[in-house]
């Protein structure tokens, strides 16, 4: 405090003599240090991003920039009519729809699970934790092999049960639900960690109190910990939907959309027009659709935020 | 119930949800120093999960096949230059942003932090239009300086610094200290541990890179590891062994550096879910 106070009798002191010195100086530095980021976000994310609308007005291969041709809301028209940009929005919706509640309750009940004073607490952690460091390609590549119709370990796992062998990643009908639920398996940890943060920042009096106003575990589960982690609940919900929405890599390695189209993603149908069909133009034009999905999802998930 | 009829329960589901987690990743190492007849013959019991017929065999093979050091040091190399370089041009602005008054610092902010919503898939095609134009396709820049700034990192760091007290710097200011050397000095020594949280969340992100590598790197030179296993796993003939090694191999660096710096990567996950 004593410091505090002589530091400001300086400054006032040295006040106008340097002010206005100072204050030019460190106006330069401001725009100085912000130079480089702002560049290379501009020329790297802005930029793109309102080339992105600009290409969805066009047809455009990638690699003829020379050939563009500006055609108006016609890839728009075309989308709309296309029964695979319907077929990919629905599946991304269908697995949004399903991990997401799947994966937060999986995150909070591991949460809830680990946030006691266990002697092998932190093992679990480990356990739970480790496939969300691993990366997206090894585990899509690892399932692949625990999928497997004849020779996988879930099947062998299943027989164990009497229940005979499943096509998983083969079927119409499995193969989303078979990336569904690896993805689970694969990203409840990193929701988890945000939660037990949630769960940590309850005060301990709030259960103690009601402990001893008699209420019981379940009675301080109901009626404390879910309603405090309201905020922290709606954050995961909306992370989680945004990285849901954005389903790549698994049906890309695992499935490449099949079987049927099953598994193709709005995210696949961009890189597969873009990049394999070069067809630049459409692929731009999924991408403003996708991008007004992520911000609606954002926004509305805002609203549900409550003041603490 | 009595807590130590509770802590029981939760310790026996903790178990088995830990066996679940865990048997995925488990029966991957395994399988990678187990001969490829035995990884077949131990799948229907619990044989498969037990580290039986040790060998190195799988990973011989394997290095025979693809060049995986190389890979790896690809993705050592270029992932370290992302992450290194990302703390200095992020840090620097999230002070200014944080604790340095010049005209449009809020316009900034405000901009920063509407980027974090654009998602990657969004902008992929005219990235790789820019990046082709600059005639980056199967250089290092490509996959390097697009990812350098990262408005989530700026955010991150502002956070920070905006919690240092403001007499510190002030008092370094009338000794004459220059906002650069001010910053260096002062609050890069008291800041570590958002530089490692901030360094480890971008590590890893950028070791699973996979859709954008596909599309810059079209050789073989600067293929990174996730390229390189997905490459080795399409490239008959297919033996299961020789694929867990290569994943294995893959996974390891990446678990040891987030054993390494486990503290922080936690701090960076959960400050980002109380402050977002």
């Amino acid at each position: 405090m004593q410091t505090a106070a002589s530091t400001k009798a300086l400054n006032q002191k040295s006040e106008s003599a340097s002010l206005g010195r100072q204050k030019r100086r460190e106006t330069v530095a401001g725009y100085a240090f912000i130079t480089p980021a702002v560049i290379l976000l501009i020329v790297f994310l802005v930029l793109p991003f309102l080339f992105a609308i600009l290409f969805g007005f066009t047809k455009f291969n990638l690699l003829r920039p020379d050939k563009i041709q500006f055609i108006g809301f016609e890839n728009y028209k075309i989308l709309f009519q296309d029964s695979l940009f319907y077929k990919s929005l629905f599946n991304t919706l269908y697995f949004t729809a399903i991990v997401v509640p799947v994966q937060c309750a999986v995150a909070l009940m591991l949460a809830l699970l680990v946030n006691h004073r266990l002697k092998l607490r932190n093992a679990y952690r480990i356990a739970y934790f480790s496939p969300v460091v691993t990366s997206m390609t090894v585990i899509a590549i690892l399932w692949i092999y625990l999928y497997n119709p004849n020779e996988g370990l879930i099947n062998s796992a299943l027989n164990f049960f009497g229940i005979p062998n499943q096509p998983f990643l083969r079927s119409a009908n499995q193969a989303m639900h078979s990336i569904i639920f690896m993805s689970v398996w694969q990203a409840a940890g990193y929701q988890m960690m945000i939660f037990l943060a949630g769960l940590q920042g309850i005060p301990g009096d709030l259960n103690e109190a009601s402990s001893i106003d008699g209420a019981n575990k379940f009675q301080q589960l109901r009626f404390i910990t879910l309603p405090s982690l309201y905020n922290v609940t709606v954050f995961v919900l909306t992370i989680t939907t945004i990285q849901a929405v954005k389903l790549f890599v698994q049906p890309y390695i695992m499935t490449n959309g099949g079987p049927e189209n099953s598994t193709r993603t709005l995210a696949l149908l961009i890189y597969q027009q873009g990049f394999q069909f070069r067809n630049a133009g459409y692929a731009s034009a999924v991408s403003v659709i996708f991008f007004l999905i992520v911000v609606f999802i954002s926004f509305s998930m805002k609203k549900f935020l409550r003041d603490k | 119930m009595t807590d130590r009829t509770v802590k029981l329960l939760l310790n026996l589901t903790n178990i088995v949800m830990s066996i679940l987690f865990i048997t995925p990743l488990l029966w991957m190492v395994v399988s990678s120093f187990k001969p490829e007849t035995r990884i077949f013959a131990d799948l229907s019991s619990i044989k498969a999960l037990l580290p039986l017929n040790f060998t190195l065999d799988n990973y011989k093979a394997a290095f025979d096949r693809i060049p995986m050091m190389k890979y790896l040091n690809n993705s050592i190399f270029y992932v370290s230059v992302i992450a290194i370089s990302g703390l200095a041009v992020n840090s620097i602005c999230g002070y200014a942003l944080a604790k340095l008054h010049f005209k449009g610092r809020e316009f900034i902010l405000s901009a920063v932090i509407a980027l974090m919503i654009v998602p990657f898939e969004s902008i992929l095609m005219p990235l790789y239009f820019i990046v082709n134009n600059l005639q980056w396709v199967d250089t290092w820049p490509a996959l390097i300086v697009p990812f350098v700034a990262n408005s989530f990192s700026i955010f991150m760091f502002r956070q920070f610094f905006m919690d240092i007290p403001n007499e510190i710097l002030e008092s370094a200011s009338i000794d004459g200290s220059s906002p650069m050397k001010t910053f260096v000095s002062i609050v890069v020594p008291l800041s570590g541990p958002v530089f490692a949280t901030v360094f480890i969340l971008d590590f890893i992100s950028h070791w699973g890179d996979f859709m954008w590598p596909i599309l810059v790197t079209t050789g073989e030179s600067l293929r990174n590891v996730q390229l390189g296993i997905q490459t080795f796993f399409t490239l008959p003939p297919v033996f299961y062994g020789q694929i867990m090694a290569t994943l294995t191999f893959t996974t390891v660096p990446i678990i040891l550096l987030f054993l390494l710096l486990q503290k922080y990567y936690v701090q960076g996950i959960t400050s980002s879910g109380i402050k977002g």
